[in-house]
């Protein structure tokens, strides 16, 4: 803490600076305005007292000039403020290319985050400095929100979907992780850390915490188990049911004409809720997987179909690559 | 100079409302508007009075960082509960049931309201969702936030969810019935010459305040019901689990529940136009601006909605609309200010105990109506959505606004309602006491919640304590100065000087008849031949033309 009550919180992502910004400019105009209006209240009050019981002042009808003036001035300083705020909002929510997915499940009252190369972590999150992290989220019960004040970013974790999250952090250190929706009795319990470390340091970690399997690899042998491969091939080349390899990220035609981008929440949906949307050319014939599989499973499936290579070339979904570039 | 001489009765009949019968019959089964008003004002204060004790509870348990005055489960219902008889069973009858029942008949030269059975009605209705709601409190409570999110409210909680939501469904029909009267009323009973731009900025806001009412409140009826139908038979509306879609649940919520604030602020708007009038005698400057505001609010009131789900992964392009029309709709609330600051120009300000609480409001409401903007601001939101900036804006508006209109009108009515009037010295005394006590509450919780404080947190992290300990010290100012006034106004019931007719020399209809009124308001329909606020004398007024000359003449 640099002061002794501070103002604004850690600053640790890149968007930190750009709220923090618009924060000052929004504080700025609301002082100017709040101390105008307190100081000509007081010095009419004051000013034009009543001196004598009785007096009566002469009216004043009002003035088309000045509502015109008061009218226009604040929408167009509102005006600014929307835009600006708009902006950034919009810069926060295109989603990033190459960022290091994390799977992130919320459910009363824990955070329970896995990342792609297979680390498994509750309620903490370690994560390299300048990288793109982007999180995938759902919940498992109610809503959750994953809040990180220092990153000046949230998204509430939804159940029945997913949402996404991205940030890139700038500055090594332990922030506060929050839950800001209000989800039942040990809400205010539901708190962790995000761990923001060096590039080197980060894979370090990683490499001090393998044998675990990655959500791609446990996801294969799902697909295995709960027969996947008979309708939709080994390596998700198709057959009776759709080409699963090398969708991910284009859109499909449906049945009804309409195109669908193939993102998480559409494989997701899919998988639960198979007659939702058909691909054009198959059957409503694929049973609904509602209830028997949990929301880390249907994690691990989508990050195995998002794994597998356009063609159904055999691809061993085994341990990835760790993320970072630099990375042994 | 000598008072200026507005008609008043000749002599003052011995018999008004309150004398004109006797036995709790003739107060149970009365069309009177102005005693259903005091029915109002009795049931709406003992609800005020729980769920101060609420935010008592609230603000005790929050003054260390560990949870160790209450349970989490009982914080959780205390804040919810708080929550609930604050928004649905105080603040939104708060002035239209009772300050508005009484006065917007008086005000437009009527007897009564145009169905004062239906009136009753609504009263009864009102009691009846209030002993719903405090059977659900007292059998065990419910803790699912006054917002009722879904899937935890239809599914995870085990409270009395149901039972809570059948109270505040019931009491929307007495909020839907007021604002029916009210604009049948406006409509159809102005007295002769009394046209719609003579009428009070008060009754502007109450025409505007009853739109909201009977166009919003089915919405969250039909909500209430869709999480009651869900909850008990187990279909899926909002639940995913059960193929239901969580957000929607928002959506309807909002939709109500962002215009009811318009609700609870509009007729504190009315009374401020009507404060700052009256005690700087002085018409409003921008009459016709100030009263198209009000339905200017009204309207756009309903197109926002959805700026409280900017980070529930609602469209991108969505939430840039919804930001927009959140700027649009601070337009009108600016003018206001803009306009009521404008009218003390150059008037005749007295410091009587209502117009310090306009005053007050117009800082207050500065400040909520501009930290609103921050939340408008779809970036800053992101940040700040279920934060304490969150809770320290909405106090502002609705304790800050709302709240202090309601206080300042109820000082200023109260001679024209009982016939006493309250200790002067006392009400200036208790007003400052109360203006700082709210400050130092809710001004630290808007650099709490930057800082990234969560709403709805039992326990929290203890960098957060130092704004948690200011909180809870104003919290107690703030409510020893509500107690003055409590106990003062039942004082002088009794104990207090009679009042006269007109005792602030006023023009409005209302100060036209005897204090307090006679059962059927005038003695004689009143003939309205001036303008609202219009304070000196018609022969001046004449030579002064119709309202007087533009400013820049002056």
């Amino acid at each position: 803490m640099q002061s002794w009550i501070p103002l604004v919180p850690d600053s640790a992502s890149t968007f930190s600076w750009q709220v923090d910004a618009l924060y000052f400019y929004l504080s700025g105009v609301t002082l100017f305005f709040t101390l105008l209006i307190s100081a000509v209240l007081i010095f009419f009050v004051i000013r034009y007292r009543r001196r004598t019981p009785y007096e009566i002042p002469r009216p004043i009808a009002g003035s088309h000039k000045l509502e015109t003036l008061w009218t226009i001035i604040p929408f167009v300083i509102a005006m600014t403020m929307f835009g600006w705020g708009a902006r950034v909002y919009f810069e926060q929510y295109k989603s990033p290319t190459n960022a290091i997915e994390v799977y992130v499940v919320g459910k009363q009252w824990m955070w329970k985050l896995q990342h792609a190369t297979g680390q498994r972590e509750i309620n903490q999150l370690h994560v390299p400095v300048g990288r793109k992290i982007k999180l995938i989220m759902t919940s498992e019960d109610v809503i959750h929100d994953f809040f990180v004040p220092a990153f000046r970013t949230k998204m509430d974790v939804v159940p029945g979907k997913y949402t996404t999250l991205w940030f890139e952090a700038t500055t090594p250190g332990t922030y506060r992780l929050f839950c800001a929706e209000y989800c039942g009795m040990n809400h205010s319990g539901m708190i962790g850390s995000i761990i923001v470390m060096e590039p080197r340091e980060f894979d370090n970690w990683l490499s001090g915490n393998t044998g675990n399997t990655t959500p791609a690899a446990a996801g294969q042998q799902l697909y295995q188990t709960l027969g996947c491969a008979s309708c939709h091939g080994a390596n998700g080349e198709g057959g009776r049911g759709p080409t699963l390899a090398g969708v991910f990220g284009k859109t499909t035609q449906l049945q009804t004409g309409e195109s669908v981008p193939v993102n998480e929440a559409y494989i997701r949906e899919s998988i639960l809720n198979p007659q939702a949307k058909i691909v054009a050319g198959f059957g409503p014939i694929m049973p609904t997987f509602q209830g028997q599989i949990s929301e880390d499973q249907l994690v691990q499936l989508v990050a195995f179909i998002k794994s597998l290579p356009a063609g159904g070339q055999t691809q061993p979904a085994a341990p990835a690559a760790s993320p970072t570039p630099n990375a042994k | 100079m000598r008072p200026i001489e507005y008609y008043e009765p000749p002599v003052p009949s011995k018999v008004n409302y309150i004398n004109a019968q006797y036995g709790l019959k003739s107060w149970l089964l009365t069309k009177d508007h102005k005693r259903i008003a005091l029915l109002y004002l009795g049931s709406i204060t003992f609800f005020f009075f729980i769920g101060g004790l609420y935010a008592l509870m609230i603000r005790l348990e929050l003054l260390t960082p560990q949870g160790d005055f209450l349970q989490s489960a009982t914080y959780n219902k205390v804040f919810t509960q708080h929550g609930i008889i604050m928004i649905f069973f105080f603040l939104i009858p708060s002035i239209p049931a009772t300050l508005g029942n009484f006065l917007v008949p008086m005000m437009i030269g009527a007897k009564d309201l145009a169905f004062p059975r239906i009136n009753l009605l609504s009263w009864y209705i009102y009691l009846l969702g209030g002993v719903v709601t405090i059977y659900a409190l007292l059998a065990g409570g419910v803790d699912t936030g006054w917002t009722f999110y879904t899937p935890f409210s239809t599914t995870f909680s085990n409270s009395y969810v149901v039972a809570t939501g059948l109270g505040i469904f019931i009491n929307g029909f007495s909020s839907i019935l007021t604002g029916l009267n009210f604009i049948v009323t406006i409509h159809t009973m102005r007295a002769p010459g009394m046209t719609w731009f003579r009428m009070p900025l008060f009754i502007w806001a109450h025409y505007a305040t009853s739109l909201i009412m009977i166009l919003g409140t089915p919405v969250i009826a039909i909500t209430i019901l869709l999480l009651a139908f869900e909850r008990i038979s187990r279909v899926g509306i909002f639940d995913p689990a059960l193929g239901g879609d969580p957000i929607l649940f928002q959506h309807l919520f909002w939709f109500y529940s962002h215009p009811a604030v318009y609700i609870m602020i509009l007729p504190s708007m009315g009374v401020i136009s009507e404060l700052i009038a009256n005690f700087s005698r002085k018409n409003i400057f921008g009459y016709s601006f100030v009263a198209f505001s009000s339905l200017a609010i009204a309207v756009f009131g309903f197109l926002v909605w959805g700026h409280h789900l900017f980070v529930t992964s609602q469209s991108v392009y969505a939430g840039m609309i919804f930001s927009f029309l959140s700027f649009a709709v601070a337009i009108p609330s600016a003018i206001k200010v803009f306009n009521w600051t404008a009218t003390l120009y150059k008037s005749s300000i007295s410091y009587d105990t209502p117009m310090l609480y306009a005053l007050g409001f117009i800082g207050l409401f500065t400040i909520g109506g501009m930290t609103g903007l921050f939340l408008a601001s779809l970036a800053v939101d992101v940040h700040l959505s279920d934060t304490y900036f969150v809770v320290a804006h909405f106090h502002y508006i609705m304790v800050g606004g709302a709240l202090m209109g309601y206080l300042g009108g109820l000082h200023y009515w109260w001679p024209k309602i009982t016939g006493r009037m309250y200790p002067e010295g006392w009400g200036r005394f208790s007003a400052l006491v109360i203006f700082v006590g709210f400050n130092l509450t809710f001004l630290p919780q808007f650099v709490a919640g930057y800082l990234g404080m969560p709403r709805r947190y039992h326990a929290y992290p203890p960098e957060f304590q130092v704004f948690n300990v200011l909180s809870t010290a104003g919290a107690s100012i703030l409510g020893f100065g509500m107690l003055i006034p409590a106990i003062y106004f039942v004082w002088s019931m009794r104990y207090g000087k009679h009042a006269e007719s007109n005792p602030w020399h006023l023009p409005g209809l209302e100060w036209r008849t005897q204090s307090p009124p006679p059962t059927e308001n005038f003695e004689v329909t009143p003939i309205v031949t001036w303008e609202a606020y219009e304070f000196a004398p018609a022969e001046e007024t004449q030579i002064v033309g119709k309202f007087g000359p533009e400013l820049e003449q002056i």
